[in-house]
């Protein structure tokens, strides 16, 4: 019973790569003030490495680890699928829980459907805005979609429930949105097993066209085939292998070659009487359509107003992050930094930064601030999109002369107690990490309601000190709306967002 | 075959007296339940509340001795020989910690800052004190703060993770909901979530640092005591002074051991810079945190008329502001 074993062995690299995923995952442990390589499964992606080199005609450091999934797709065909994509194992097991179990039906749902073309049109819509500077892969793409989810929604909640995952509860702007998504991708497999795989995952089209030509395949002998259609009944890809295979949709999770019951299909070279496969199944006009509508989409998306057109205040991006633009171009939404991020301030942006800007990575300082000595977003962004900064670099330590900026403070005097309201305060300037303080303080005398004199001290933003850090807005006692606020203006990454003539 | 009628012919049986009545019945049942839950349920506030437990923090001290001191300055440059020389001093470990006690370890671990910075109290006080308790047979001993930055980064760049393994004792973190509501009893400060780890323990030893505090004009032994509570504690810089004195009437406890080994004499209390470190090898130990803080205003440059809570905790009967009038041991270890 040979065959029998190549199941067992995909089930046993499945699992060995779910919990790689979920360790490196948890393994971001700041207590250790360090981010381990939580980016790795993020950079063995190909669709991110050749996306984000389209947008910026490089291959980002850990990208390169994507080859480990390229070249082994040309030669045996798109494995990663059901081998290793968590997003894959995950729908490959909620699809066999919904099962049926008749296998009549099962032989309906894997049979290969026109609908399965879908998925390469989104690649091509995606690559297309890619190549005119938008990165929108992440908003698909399997690993992206997969650490997102897990960042904004699954951990928390695993939290909620008791599991021990973090010292305080983490929240995050639209989690339920993206809680939401993981649900209905995984429901979706209660009506198609394997829905967003077969449909809509542009990785996998991807990971289709490169195994085209795939010299090992899985093979059928036209001779010792019945026709049973037995094959059918636990195909991942709904490649047909009862007819003629269609190379590009196979996982190669060899269910049939276990399923046959006439030893008719084997994965290899092929043998004698085996049958042809099938081409790729896309309309070339469809495709040309897509491109075309894409290449008129993208000016529309750029001549809406966002944070690269228009400065916006409330785009406070990590630090080392590019400008925005460059940013933009880089940062696929995948939520590791959030993940990372000690204090919570890192939160999925919903249309602060246009809608170009859905989840990338934004500071809301309500939440939390940014950790004057912690550069752990950059050392985790698989991309490049934050850059990896070391703590000197951030502080302005030597040999740096300036620290990196993300925005400046400003007071609100109508709701600043000292300011406002002739009541003692200064939390703002007791939290202020810079040395000397950013903010700064008079005492003055100011006459009460009752006429009495009412001594105080009231604070100031010193602009060329302020760092942008956000922990006074985070701890102003002024809860709902803070007294002082952080605003972009300022920051280090932009050349134009600026307003002191001297920096 | 039917030839007439519908298709789908299938009937309602007769239905029987005995079926009747139990339906009805039952119906019936529904109904009283409904009314029940409805009647019993009855309340004029909107929102059903539950009583919460309050607790009162523990009075911590140890009976006080008329022939010890009550304030000991030790100077020096290696640490461990200075903490025990203090204890030595005020009667031995023994005096404070007993067999099976859980000893907790109140240092100030409020910012994610290097030893060197001198923004929390020193690693090695910490350690050495945690291993003193070991040595007097402690059940368990625990580091524990509310600190201001993420506290996993303050307990492991401050180096009091560290030093607290080593030396056999435990960081306890309080999360969400390791807080519980405390009846503080203060002028301003009437009920606040406290860390629990305070109410768990047998023992708690006060570690403070000297170090300068823009609206109070310094940050000692009872400020400390900010890092006790959870909640909305930004608010106390409304009434600074008052707090101050509130959280050292709620919290009296065994021994403070003040660290005055590097002092953060401006831009405090976050610091930053080497410059605005002075070394002062000195360690302050006692049982007064009045006399503890008004001692410590030296480093500083400080007057006690110019620091409120001083005379506001006298005036509570939290200790004396005049250390000269207790009785103080100096020494110096070489």
């Amino acid at each position: 019973m040979i065959p029998k074993r190549l199941r067992t062995i995909r089930q046993i690299y499945a699992a060995f790569f779910v919990a790689l995923f979920l360790g490196l995952l948890l393994l971001t442990n700041y207590a250790d003030l360090k981010g381990f390589e939580t980016s790795l499964f993020l950079e063995l992606d190909p669709l991110t490495a050749l996306a984000a080199f389209l947008t910026s005609g490089t291959f980002y450091k850990g990208l390169l680890w994507s080859l480990l999934i390229i070249v082994p797709t040309l030669f045996l065909g798109r494995f990663f699928c059901s081998w290793v994509c968590p997003l894959g194992i995950l729908n490959q097991f909620t699809s066999w829980l919904f099962s049926r179990r008749q296998p009549s039906e099962d032989y309906e749902d894997n049979q290969y459907r026109p609908v399965y073309r879908l998925k390469y049109y989104i690649l091509g819509a995606l690559l297309v805005l890619a190549l005119f500077g938008s990165l929108q892969v992440g908003l698909l793409d399997p690993i992206a979609l997969m650490v997102r989810s897990f960042t904004a929604s699954v951990l928390p909640a695993a939290n909620q429930a008791g599991a021990d995952v973090y010292l305080s509860q983490p929240v995050f702007h639209g989690g339920a949105l993206i809680a939401g998504i993981l649900v209905g991708i995984v429901l979706a497999n209660r009506f198609m097993p394997r829905f967003f795989c077969r449909v809509l995952c542009p990785l996998g089209a991807l990971l289709g066209l490169l195994s085209r030509r795939a010299p090992l395949r899985i093979q059928r002998d036209v001779d010792k085939c019945i026709d049973c259609n037995k094959c059918l009944k636990g195909c991942q890809g709904g490649c047909d292998p009862h007819k003629e295979l269609r190379l590009s949709e196979c996982h190669l999770c060899m269910n049939c070659i276990e399923d046959c019951p006439t030893q008719a299909l084997h994965f290899g070279l092929p043998r004698e009487r085996s049958s042809v496969h099938q081409p790729l199944d896309l309309s070339r006009r469809r495709l040309l359509e897509t491109l075309v509508a894409t290449a008129a989409l993208f000016p529309m998306l750029r001549s809406s107003v966002s944070a690269e057109t228009n400065p916006a205040p409330g785009v406070i991006r990590p630090p080392g992050s590019l400008p925005e633009e460059e940013f933009l171009g880089r940062c696929i939404k995948c939520a590791a930094c959030m993940k990372v991020c000690p204090t919570n301030v890192l939160q999925p942006a919903l249309l602060e930064g246009g809608i170009e800007g859905l989840w990338t990575p934004i500071l809301k300082n309500q939440l939390g601030y940014c950790e004057q000595n912690c550069v752990l977003c950059g050392q985790v962004c698989p991309t490049g999109a934050i850059r990896s900064v070391s703590v000197q670099e951030k502080i302005g330590a030597p040999p740096f002369d300036k620290p990196i900026k993300l925005g400046t403070a400003f007071y609100d005097h109508g709701r600043c107690l000292p300011w406002a309201m002739h009541t003692e305060c200064i939390v703002c300037e007791e939290m202020c990490p810079t040395s000397p303080k950013a903010i700064w303080y008079k005492t003055v005398t100011i006459q009460g309601r009752d006429g009495r004199g009412v001594e105080l001290k009231q604070p100031y933003v010193e602009p060329r000190l302020c760092i942008g850090c956000g922990i006074c807005e985070n701890k102003c006692p002024v809860e709902d709306l803070a007294a002082i606020r952080v605003s972009s203006v300022g920051e280090t990454r932009s050349e134009s967002n600026q307003m002191i003539l001297e920096r | 075959m039917k030839e007439t009628g519908s298709k789908y012919s299938k009937v309602i049986p007769a239905v029987t007296r005995r079926r009747f009545v139990r339906d009805l019945g039952l119906t019936a049942g529904v109904a009283a339940g409904f009314a029940a839950l409805g009647l019993l349920s009855y309340s004029t506030a909107p929102v059903r509340k539950t009583e919460e437990v309050v607790r009162r923090l523990k009075d911590f001290r140890v009976e006080p001795s008329g022939l010890l001191p009550e304030l000991v300055v030790v100077r020096g440059t290696r640490v461990e020989p200075m903490v025990r020389e203090s204890l030595a001093r005020l009667g031995g470990i023994e005096r404070f910690v007993k067999k099976g006690d859980k000893v907790l370890l109140k240092p100030n671990v409020g910012w994610d800052r290097q030893p060197e910075q001198a923004a929390n109290t020193n690693p090695e006080v910490v350690g050495a004190v945690a291993r003193l308790c070991r040595e007097a047979g402690a059940g368990a001993v625990w580091v524990t703060d509310v600190s201001l930055n993420d506290p996993q980064r303050c307990f492991t760049r401050s180096g009091i993770r560290a030093a607290a393994q080593e030396a056999g004792a435990e960081v306890l973190l309080a999360g969400d909901d390791d807080f519980w509501q405390t009846d503080m009893q203060g002028e301003l400060l009437k009920l606040w979530p406290v860390s629990r780890f305070f109410h768990l323990a047998d023992k708690v030893i006060n570690l403070p640092v000297v170090k300068h505090h823009s609206l109070s004009g310094c940050t000692l032994a009872m400020k400390n005591w900010y890092g006790l509570l959870g909640g909305r504690r930004n608010q106390l810089h409304q009434d600074i002074h008052t707090s101050i004195v509130d959280l050292a009437a709620a919290m009296r406890p065994t021994l403070t051991l003040m660290d005055a080994t590097r002092v953060l004499k401006r831009s405090g209390p976050t610091g930053g810079s080497l410059d605005d470190v002075s070394v002062e090898n000195t360690l302050i130990a006692g049982l007064d945190e009045v006399a503890i803080d008004a001692y410590s205003l030296q480093f500083l440059d400080l007057a006690a008329e110019s620091v409120p809570f001083l005379a506001l905790a006298e005036q509570r009967g939290l200790g004396k502001v005049d250390w000269r009038a207790i009785r103080v041991v100096e020494s110096q270890v070489s």
